[in-house]
């Protein structure tokens, strides 16, 4: 045996080892990680939400719970769905640009297949407090009905379009859905028409 | 050597002789407790460092009480806090002294913080002590956030709902990150039952360890005293810094004064207003978390309110999200910002003295205003003192070195 220490084999050795073992550790990482992510049970209580909608009257709200989400249905009135073209100035996003917001086919003015019925979370998009339903006019306050979230005073109108300088970034984000009959509406499941 | 000093040099008893030979315990004890020289001149800022150390022993010894009796899901956890405050013996006084106990950590954390401020503590040689304080108190705040889910009240589901969407707000990854940490695509028993986890094993552990470091480091260096001068530069010819006395029986006895002086304030507290007008325990939070609806108010605790209202202030949610984090990190940097030549506002200028000034003025102010809706005129003036917080930090840099510094004794006044 050589009396000589061969510092570059010990050097390589060392730095192998290290490599080998934060591989190791690496691989260790995986299953600790994903077992934070939503469990089988979790996304298995995400199925869609059947909705009956004979019982809504028309400016009448409900809300529903979908993956644990609210979801808010409102039944628009005529009188509400001529408010929203009155209001698309005040408007960040008028024309729903952000495509992560809603599915294709609720980019229109009243952000929903039926424009009688609006369909959205009701998660600010802030920080996800629930808006209040504000209905009613107020002309004095420039407030034409909509959504108000209490947490960080974010302002949405009668399709769930955020107003301009408020905390909230985007509009409400709607949900995919369809209509199986004619009144009931599936939450979780879009049939890929419009 | 005399045989009087070797005597008193020996291990008191032939047990300890015996200890000693296997475990460092008469050598522990004299680095860190009986021949651990502080300075003479400490006042009562520096009694928060051993309150923090009370108030840590009460939050984990009243905790695993709780932990026997409450169960973290989120259809029985309302109820077996309920439980525990209508049913189990004492059941309510083990519980005010937790919920009061975390009131009074961050009082005697913020307390023992601007201590540090004051004296310049951070500054060279003990830059350490306080990145590893800083991140103690990240921590605190991760523990107090997480703790406040477990009631599972409205105000905890919907101030956890907040404030993990913050995380939302990056780039890229945020839903993801959200999703991760929630384990569920909102909040949900699944949510509960991992706070609970880092609650009570994660964070406590991750506590522990960082203020045995915090601990190490400060005996290390020594501690900073009212004069901000190193008293090691002047030692005797054992050794012993001149202006230094032992931590016990010394320090240790008047921190005793402090201790049962902190008691009776808390003891106040906690037996005659364990709510404390809805600040320590929020009302909305007697009522059961209700994914369905939002309470009217929300607030967070009152110990993050300063940072809430920097967060609320900003009218956009990225930018308020990295101002939130910015807010809480930045004292981090102290050391580096701080470019005076001497520690402690007993010798600095009046320009040092007005930003801090300016400092607490706006940290008080940002606090009551995160309890206020944020509507009209209190949205313009959290966004004013956010600004003058910032300043404070922002500028530092600038006005330490301008200012006027007064000529530091050599030894401690």
């Amino acid at each position: 045996m050589s009396e000589t220490i061969d510092h570059g084999k010990r050097h390589f050795l060392s730095i192998a080892t290290a490599v080998t073992g934060i591989a190791g550790a690496g691989f260790a990482v995986v299953p600790f990680l994903s077992s934070l992510k939503p469990s089988a049970r979790a996304r298995a209580l995400g199925a869609p939400v059947e909705v009956p909608l004979a019982s809504l009257e028309p400016g009448e709200m409900i809300r529903v719970v979908w993956r644990g989400r609210l979801v808010f249905i409102l039944r628009r009135t005529e009188e509400m769905l001529r408010r929203l073209a009155g209001v698309t100035e005040f408007l960040r996003d008028p024309d729903s640009l952000n495509e992560e917001s809603q599915p294709n086919y609720a980019v229109n003015e009243h952000r929903s297949l039926n424009p009688e019925f609006l369909v959205v979370e009701g998660s600010c998009t802030h920080l996800g407090c629930a808006p209040l339903p504000q209905f009613e006019v107020t002309p004095s306050t420039d407030w034409y009905g909509g959504f108000f979230c209490p947490c960080h005073g974010s302002k949405f109108d009668l399709s769930g379009r955020v107003y301009k300088g408020v905390p909230a970034p985007t509009n409400l984000k709607v949900p995919p859905y369809s209509f199986t009959q004619s009144n009931v509406i599936t939450i979780g499941i879009d049939s890929g028409t419009v | 050597m005399t045989s009087e000093q070797k005597k008193q040099i020996e291990p008191r008893s032939k047990f300890i002789a015996w200890i000693d030979e296997r475990f460092p315990y008469t050598e522990m004890m004299k680095e860190h407790i009986t021949e651990y020289y502080a300075s003479k001149n400490f006042n009562f800022w520096y009694v928060f460092g051993v309150l923090a150390m009370v108030v840590l022993v009460i939050q984990l010894f009243t905790g695993i009480f709780l932990t026997m009796n409450y169960k973290p899901s989120a259809t029985e956890a309302f109820s077996s806090v309920e439980y525990i405050m209508r049913d189990v013996e004492w059941g309510w006084l083990i519980r005010y002294m937790h919920s009061t106990g975390a009131s009074f950590f961050f009082i005697v954390v913020y307390l023992h913080m601007f201590r540090a401020m004051l004296y310049g503590s951070y500054k060279k040689p003990r830059e350490l002590i306080w990145i590893i304080g800083m991140l103690i108190f990240i921590v605190l705040m991760a523990e107090a956030f997480a703790g406040y889910l477990l009631p599972w009240g409205q105000m905890s589901y919907w101030g956890a709902q907040v404030i993990i969407s913050i995380f939302g707000a990056i780039p890229f990854v945020g839903e993801a990150l959200v999703e991760i940490i929630r384990g569920d695509y909102s909040i949900s028993d699944i949510t509960l039952n991992r706070f609970f986890a880092l609650h009570v094993i994660a964070l406590p552990l991750a506590l522990i360890a960082l203020i045995f470091v915090h601990i190490l480091a400060l005996h290390e260096v020594g501690s900073n005293n009212p004069d901000g001068i190193e008293i090691k530069n002047y030692k005797d010819k054992d050794g012993i810094p001149i202006d230094g006395v032992a931590f016990h029986p010394y320090h240790t006895s008047k921190d005793l004064v402090a201790i049962i002086v902190f008691l009776m304030v808390f003891s106040a507290a906690m037996f005659f207003a364990p709510e404390m007008g809805g600040y320590f325990l929020e009302h909305a939070n007697f009522e059961k978390a209700n994914p369905m609806a939002t309470p009217e108010h929300i607030v967070s605790a009152w110990y993050f309110t300063p940072y809430y209202a920097i967060l609320r202030a900003i009218p956009d949610k990225l930018l308020g999200a990295i101002l939130f984090g910015i807010a809480v990190i930045i004292p981090l940097f102290l050391p580096w910002l701080d470019r005076s030549k001497v520690k402690s506002i007993r010798y600095r200028g009046w320009i040092y003295k007005f930003f801090l000034a300016i400092f607490v003025i706006s940290f008080i102010s940002l606090g009551v205003l995160g309890v206020l809706p944020a509507e009209g005129i209190y949205v313009t003036m959290a966004r004013f003192f956010t600004i003058l917080y910032f300043a404070f930090f922002v500028l530092m840099p600038y006005y330490t070195v301008i200012d006027k510094t007064k000529p530091v004794p050599d030894r401690v006044t």
